[in-house]
């Protein structure tokens, strides 16, 4: 494969030119009720070339690998239709490296009558909940060979397996119908799928409690968010935002993301890394060869970096962190994000809960998105804090609020840290991309909740 | 190996098989930071194979056409832990006849359509010299073919045409998100309808109002509405949904349940719409299917497999992706409008909102019908006109309940996304929350 990558890349005129090639084996099983819904194999094949000419980029993504020379000079010629500005791409040294995926737990040596054996262990624990009127518990691997080479000499292998579980409740009592669930993923590690008997337990619990909660009341509350929630809201309200392909093209968001502008206070640090091990957004290359890195996005509450590709950090004279990514073989890198988390600070959950008289303890989530300035996101529960105390369960709520002003009004950090691994981050429509994040417990005054 | 071989070696060691293929040809013509930024092309071709082995379904598909040989195994070993099969393959019976595929689209030059974007974005600069625009010129060519062992062999091919423009604003910490989308199956040679809605969008947002809160009057526009109540809306009418018990409205057939004004159909013959097709991808023909009908619920949606389940019939609503089998999904959904023009419907309002986009809708408990959802843009109604925008407001509902009593439904229908025809909703009261 090496010696066809490197020969399709020679010889073409253009300042940049990268194949990727990706082979991918995935399972998957999916009970929704009683029934099983689905249970299947894919292989997905494909490759992509991407070329650069005068800072125009052309983009060809194919299944099938004959004629991959004819493929670099069409998106060569692609690229030569679109550029006409000088190409400012960041210098990155060659890399050629095989990387081994490092295997905790290895899930294809897992029979698939096993797997099915623990969903249906968790479906019926789910399904046989009185007031449980149905179930989704959906089990997936995937195992992803990436081939990498590009017209500076890099050639890389990479091969990663994500492993996630996701098990979901729905009560229904009358017309009324809630739902609970937990959604979990390690990246090559099988373990913690054997072991979820309590949170399939947990979530059939939970939604039946849910039916007969009250709604909160909409408005601006002091809001308690749990690891979990916590780590959604990183990713969303502010993670988003430090992908500097909002930023590199457009004078007025740099003005707004200045480096050293004070977006918190000085108990607040965030980080974003690929290279923090065993997460499910860790790799060793991203998918432009550039080495993942830990990046400080907000260091004593100070902007103090962002994330870039090659291409942003080439445009604004800062390093590459290494977040180009692509979902698959049919899309470009773009800037994302990896690990995502807030740093542990020093208060317990006890402290944080000191003081506020009236507020909502959320935890769990079910959903977040963002626009830069708003975000918004789902909590999976939440709970009515009064005086001080974590008192009644209150029906899930959706938070909103404004980033700058949220961050600002984010005034304790817990002494803990979690990170959620079961969400997936869509961005130009590549979804979902594994992505980590986390956070200790973190207390937000004024949150807006949507409410009736 | 061809489609057609491999359907013969699956029949031969299984009760029934079925072959999906799907090929598509992509062209995007992609502009960020106001100019030309990218030329894509992209080829897909994959192939997916269901059986039914021992009364059991297996499932596998691949993009690696060379090794389609492979996809009998794959499917044969998934097939002993799959699920009773509760259906037959349809016989052959026939394509429903619509409009979905024009050689214009194909033959449309790229310099055309890198033209198209550039004008529709230099005509929305014109008009705010600082707006920073990214947008995109789509066209696409899609086959399918559906091959099955009761002789079913039925394929057609749609073009699609895309055209989209977001523009950003940023001013100091303020940022306001504009801009508009337009999907055919036909060239779109006229960016300006993407340009008007744009430009209003920038002049209705130039001041801020007020916030408010409190349960208030709340008008979406054709894009707010589908945003807000197409997902919750889909799920309910889902015959899995419903077979599960889980649908809020699934006790409700041949009920008055909602406005007596409010109607909504699956129209997959809406002749070159995106969400339309001859057949659904289980090869059933298909046909306009009447869901609400003046507020009686009239129908569910249903694929082959769920049917067979819940003792129905397939509705031809067996949506396909390469990757999974079939599930139900919508076509075209096409909703009934009202008589009043947005302009009466903001007239009427002392104090409210008109919502062009809630961010986050779909999120929560949509089982239930529930939306909650940040203004990402909306603007406040004061005394029957509109002020100015509002930010850091959040609007809450439930789509059953709202739907029972509508204050009035707009006449100016518009195509939102290329599969939903909607009309602009005015809920006479709604829970609006914000900061103030």
């Amino acid at each position: 494969m090496r010696d066809i990558m490197e020969a399709a890349l020679r010889g073409h005129n253009a300042d940049y030119i990268e194949i990727r090639v990706d082979d991918t084996d995935a399972t998957r099983i999916i009970y929704r009720g009683r029934e099983l819904e689905d249970i299947g194999r894919n292989r997905s094949f494909g490759g992509c070339v991407r070329a650069l000419v005068s800072g125009g980029w052309g983009f060809v993504s194919f299944n099938d690998l004959d004629g991959l020379r004819d493929k670099v000079t069409l998106a060569v010629s692609q690229a030569r239709l679109v550029g006409h500005e000088k190409s400012q791409l960041a210098e990155v040294p060659p890399v050629v490296d095989i990387v081994a995926p490092g295997i905790v737990n290895d899930p294809r040596n897992v029979p698939l009558a096993a797997k099915k054996r623990l969903m249906d262990e968790y479906n019926d624990i789910i399904c046989s909940t009185p007031k449980i009127q149905t179930s989704n518990v959906v089990y997936g691997e995937s195992d992803k060979r990436v081939i990498f080479a590009n017209s500076r000499g890099s050639y890389i292998k990479q091969e990663r397996i994500d492993v996630i579980c996701r098990l979901s409740a729905t009560a229904r009592v009358d017309g009324d119908v809630q739902q609970a669930s937990f959604s979990l993923g390690a990246l090559n590690d099988f373990s913690f799928v054997e072991s979820l008997h309590d949170q399939a337990r947990e979530a059939a619990e939970k939604a039946v409690a849910m039916v007969s909660a009250p709604t909160a009341k909409g408005g601006a509350y002091t809001v308690i968010l749990d690891p979990i929630l916590a780590g959604v809201f990183t990713h969303e309200a502010f993670g988003h935002l430090s992908e500097s392909d909002f930023v590199y093209e457009n004078p007025q968001m740099q003005e707004l993301m200045v480096l050293g502008k004070q977006f918190g206070g000085s108990h607040l640090n965030i980080v974003d890394g690929a290279s923090v091990p065993g997460l499910r957004g860790s790799y060793r290359y991203d998918d432009e060869g550039t080495p993942a890195q830990k990046t400080y996005l907000i260091q004593e509450g100070v902007l103090v970096g962002r994330l870039h590709s090659q291409e942003t950090a080439g445009k604004m004279g800062e390093r590459p962190t290494g977040n180009a990514r692509a979902i698959d073989y049919r899309f470009p890198p773009i800037v994302r994000m990896t690990n995502t988390y807030i740093e542990p600070g020093e208060a317990t959950l006890e402290d944080l809960l000191e003081g506020v008289d009236e507020g909502i303890y959320v935890k769990n989530w079910y959903g977040g998105t963002t626009s830069m300035e708003m975000f918004t996101f789902s909590a999976g529960e939440a709970y009515m804090i009064r005086n001080g105390r974590v008192e009644g369960l209150l029906r899930p709520v959706v938070l909103t609020g404004n980033l700058f002003t949220t961050l600002a009004n984010l005034d304790a950090i817990g002494n803990d840290i979690e990170f959620n691994q079961g969400g997936g981050c869509g961005k130009a429509g590549q979804m979902p991309l594994p992505v980590s994040n986390g956070s200790p417990h973190i207390r937000i005054r004024e949150c807006v909740v949507g409410g009736r | 190996m061809t489609p057609e071989e491999l359907l013969e070696l699956a029949r031969r060691r299984c009760e029934a098989a079925e072959v999906f293929v799907v090929e598509s040809d992509e062209t995007p013509v992609l502009f960020e930071a106001n100019r030309l930024k990218a030329l894509n092309t992209r080829q897909t071709t994959g192939i997916a194979l269901r059986v039914i082995k021992d009364g059991r379904i297996g499932f596998a598909s691949t993009t690696a056409m060379n090794e389609a040989a492979e996809l009998l195994n794959m499917a044969l070993d998934v097939a002993p832990f799959g699920a009773e099969a509760r259906f037959e393959m349809p016989t052959q019976n026939g394509l429903t006849s619509v409009d979905l595929y024009d050689p214009a689209t194909e033959a449309l030059p790229t310099e055309d359509m890198i033209e198209l974007g550039q004008s529709m974005i230099d005509a929305v600069r014109h008009h705010t010299p600082e707006l920073q625009c990214e947008g995109s010129v789509r066209k696409a060519t899609q086959t399918v073919r559906v091959l099955n062992s009761s002789g079913n062999d039925a394929s057609y091919s749609r073009t699609t045409f895309s055209l989209s423009l977001e523009g950003t604003l940023v001013r100091g910490t303020d940022m306001l998100f504009v801009g508009d989308s337009d999907a055919s199956c036909q060239p779109i040679t006229d960016a300006s309808r993407i340009v008007e809605t744009t430009v209003r969008q920038l002049e209705l947002a130039k001041d801020f109002a007020q916030p408010t809160s409190g349960q208030l009057p709340v008008i979406f526009s054709p894009r707010g509405a589908a945003g807000a109540i197409v997902g919750p809306l889909t799920i309910a009418f889902s015959g899995r949904t419903v077979w599960q018990g889980a649908s809020p409205v699934g006790n409700r057939l041949g009920q008055e349940t909602y406005d007596r004004r409010f109607s909504f159909w699956d129209d997959p013959t809406v002749p070159w719409r995106l969400g339309s097709r001859p057949i659904d991808g289980e090869g059933v023909p298909s046909r306009c299917l009447p869901l609400v009908e003046n507020g009686v619920v009239a129908n569910f949606l249903y694929d082959l497999q769920t049917a067979g389940l819940a003792a129905a019939k397939s509705t031809g609503s067996g949506g396909r992706a390469l990757a999974s089998p079939p599930t139900i999904s919508s076509s075209c959904l096409v909703f009934s409008g009202g008589d009043a023009s947005l302009d009466d419907m903001v007239a009427e309002v002392k104090n409210g909102l008109l919502v062009e986009q809630l961010m986050g809708a779909g999120q929560g408990n949509v089982l239930g019908g529930d939306f909650a959802g940040n203004v990402l843009l909306g603007y406040r109604i004061e005394n029957g006109k509109v002020t100015g925008r509002v930010k850091d407001t959040m609007v809450a509902g439930n789509v059953h309940e709202a739907l029972k009593e509508v204050a009035a439904f707009g006449n100016e229908l518009r195509w939102v996304g290329g599969s939903l025809h909607v009309p602009p909703i005015y809920f006479a009261r709604l829970s609006v929350s914000s900061k103030g």
